[in-house]
């Protein structure tokens, strides 16, 4: 039943998120508030409050605690949604690393936001990427539409048999969470019908079924066998997600693939992007093509497990590629890069230069001109990175605060 | 004042029945193993536990474990969130009609008293607060014991620690006193608490008898011989058990509706130095010369307590 006559409403990326879990039937959210995040368990509690939805809605005293319950509701039979962000993703990360070991299904969503130390608020992918070795699954979105869809289907992956895993579905702070875009809402019966309710795959702790779970191990062998598990459930994924996403591009029209390819056919120069700045890179492209630059854009959607065959497939042959990351590993460079590097590594095709840049880092915007910049430093044979997208004006400001306070 | 319903009277009153095997990976003399032991003779199969890191995750080495019902190890900080999510989604099922009532469990929190008193504190106290239905087993040899007797929240004044070495310049060992984690969940009004030894088992399986009918938050604290980390032969550890309740340096007690019930109280206390001397970790105390100052304070903070209740 539509209020509106279109089931497309406008919704911040924080709603998209939770009408993700709403019509994914979540059964239990143990929530924690942080920013940016709080509006998606704000608006589960209200659901659960008033009947919306059926289960539990617990407040838990942190994201330790948080991602732990997540996990052994999950190993006890629900089907379980949560949230967190940045310094949230850093307190929780000992649960998170414990219950993706359990191989337990169910989907969090991170609000990217930068790491202390300085403390901030906006965008920034460090968070997420702190969780790469994790085990979980990770999906990042681009826009609001993606992020509903990526929860779905992240259920669906999650609780496959040969999964199993977490999956994280990733927004940029402040851009996507609390900014406003037509997101089509598929009715509860589609959903259903798509993601029917949970039947875990793996045993579930009740009675009459007792079993010892997450027992200790000695002996490197026995740890390497479990591990080794966990690596072939995660790589199955890529594979789960394809099968998924062409169910869900039958129901509801739209097609995802781990990579997204723009004017990538004839491209000579490549930006490597995610999330939301993949959308301000997409302009670029488009504004050099006039000016008669051949370029292009990947976007990843899926970090884990890595698409490295896709990604060398869509990058062979190209001239030139910059790998933007809205990260930072001080002392190395972008996180990604290396990752992107190793999948062309080896290859007669593999492009002639690829470039590390860094921007976006704590929401810094990533203007036309920082593109038109990355373009000049891969024309510049001496260019090297990390190339650092923050200019002679970005400088200036800094001075002009300073002086402000007289510092 | 004394508690009147009494289950057990002797100790052939007690289940035969076994919750866990024989046989694991844990010292010899352990007095906490014995408590659990004793704990699960009373609560029955249908028991999940959510262990903290510590001694006890030895129990379950994969692929064995001793356990009839099922375990769940966790992490050291995060034990008590693992019982609320398994609680939480026991709820959900039985209120959405895809759980059996046979299949329902008791869900109990093991973990030691570094997790207990230390990093698992904040998550209990927030447990205890949303008035979580557990039970929580928390055996206490009043040091991180696992890792080879580290002080912890709960070490007493007076023990010598891997680190609170005794030097000239620290005589004493640990010079702070030990954590009340009784009062510490006293004042969140906690359905049931209740303190243990494994050298009394009648005490110890009246009590699991009588939290096992209540609801939410139960607290047990067992306190554990440690001969490793005490220094005294296995074969002495429930002997130390019993000096630590008949020196009054350990009071057996319920804390139920409110109102503390001492379960025993010794009418004629037995000067702490019994229970100190014959332990490796209070050596320090009596050779190569008495500390009488340190003796003294210890079997003060004793008196003071029961002062209280004689």
């Amino acid at each position: 039943m539509n209020i509106n006559r279109s089931n497309k409403r406008m919704l911040t990326g924080n709603k998209a998120a939770a009408w993700g879990a709403r019509l994914a039937g979540v059964e239990y959210v143990p929530a924690f508030p942080i920013t940016p995040q709080t509006e998606i368990v704000e608006t589960l509690s209200q659901w659960f409050a008033g009947g919306t939805l059926k289960g539990k809605f617990t407040n838990m005293d942190s994201e330790h605690s948080m991602f732990m319950a997540a996990g052994s509701a999950a190993a006890t039979g629900v089907r379980v949604f949560t949230a967190s962000s940045s310094q949230g993703i850093l307190y929780g990360m000992e649960s998170l690393y414990t219950v993706t070991g359990w191989r337990v299904p169910f989907v969090m969503v991170n609000v990217s936001r930068g790491l202390a130390t300085p403390i901030t608020l906006e965008a920034d992918h460090n968070d997420v990427m702190s969780t790469r070795d994790c085990g979980l699954i990770q999906l990042h979105a681009e826009t609001c539409q993606e992020i509903l869809d990526f929860v779905l289907m992240g259920y669906k992956i999650a609780e496959h048999p040969l999964v199993s895993v977490p999956v994280l579905v990733n927004m940029d702070g402040f851009v996507l969470s609390f900014s406003r875009e037509p997101v089509v809402i598929p009715d509860e019966k589609s959903a259903r019908d798509f993601l029917p309710a949970f039947q875990p795959a793996q045993p579930v702790f009740q009675a009459s079924l007792p079993m010892a779970r997450a027992s200790a191990v000695f002996g490197g062998g026995t740890y390497t066998y479990f591990r080794i598990q966990q690596d072939l459930a995660v790589r199955q994924a890529e594979t789960v997600f394809n099968e998924t996403a062409v169910e869900f591009a039958d129901r509801f029209g739209r097609h995802y693939e781990p990579l997204e390819r723009f004017h990538l056919d004839d491209a000579e120069v490549v930006f490597v992007m995610s999330n939301s700045f993949a959308t301000k890179g997409k302009s670029a492209v488009l504004r050099l093509r006039k000016q008669g630059v051949k370029a292009g854009l990947l976007k990843i959607r899926m970090f884990r497990p890595f698409p490295d065959e896709a990604v060398a497939n869509a990058l062979k042959g190209r001239a030139k590629v910059a790998v933007i990351d809205q990260n930072l590993a001080p002392g190395m460079g972008g996180i990604t890069y290396p990752e992107i590097v190793a999948a062309m590594y080896g290859r007669d095709d593999c492009p002639q230069k690829i470039l590390s840049v860094i921007g976006g880092l704590g929401g810094k915007d990533i203007k036309e001109n920082d593109f038109l910049s990355i373009v000049e430093k891969l024309n510049d044979p001496e260019s090297k990175g990390p190339v650092f997208l923050y200019d002679e004006g970005d400088w200036k400001q800094f001075q002009q605060m300073q002086k402000i306070a007289q510092l | 004042m004394t508690t009147t319903a009494e289950h057990h009277k002797k100790i052939k009153d007690l289940h035969p029945q076994e919750g866990m095997a024989p046989g694991s990976p844990l010292c010899a003399g352990c007095g906490g193993l014995e408590g659990i032991r004793l704990a699960l003779k009373e609560l029955g199969d249908n028991v999940l536990v959510c262990n903290a890191a510590g001694c006890f995750t030895l129990l379950s080495v994969y692929p064995f474990t001793p356990f009839k019902g099922s375990w769940l190890y966790t992490t050291m900080a995060a034990p008590v969130p693992a019982a609320q999510g398994v609680r939480d989604a026991l709820d959900i099922r039985r209120s959405h009609n895809r759980l059996a009532n046979e299949d329902d469990f008791q869900v109990m929190v093991v973990a030691g008293d570094g997790s207990s008193a230390d990093m698992g504190l904040s998550p209990t106290s927030a447990a205890i607060h949303r008035g979580l239905d557990f039970i929580y087993f928390c055996y206490d040899n009043e040091a991180y014991g696992n890792t080879g007797f580290q002080l912890s929240g709960t070490s007493p004044f007076g023990s010598a620690t891997q680190t609170t070495p005794v030097t000239g310049e620290h005589p004493a060992g640990s010079e702070i006193r030990k954590k009340d984690l009784f009062e510490i969940w006293k004042a969140q009004n906690p359905p049931y608490i209740a303190t243990v030894s494994p050298r009394e088992p009648i005490d110890l399986s009246n009590k699991f008898a009588r939290a096992k009918t209540m609801k939410g938050p139960r607290l047990f604290i067992c306190l554990s011989p440690c001969p490793t980390g005490w220094g005294v032969d296995p074969k002495d550890s429930l002997l130390v058990a019993k000096l630590a309740v008949d020196t009054g340096i350990f009071p057996l007690k319920e804390y139920v509706d409110g109102q503390v019930i001492h379960n025993r109280i010794p009418r004629k206390r037995i000067p702490v130095e019994k229970y100190l001397e014959p332990q490796k970790r209070f050596h320090h105390l009596f050779v190569p010369k008495r500390q009488d100052d340190i003796i003294a304070k210890i079997q003060a903070g004793v008196d003071r307590y029961w002062e209280r209740y004689e």
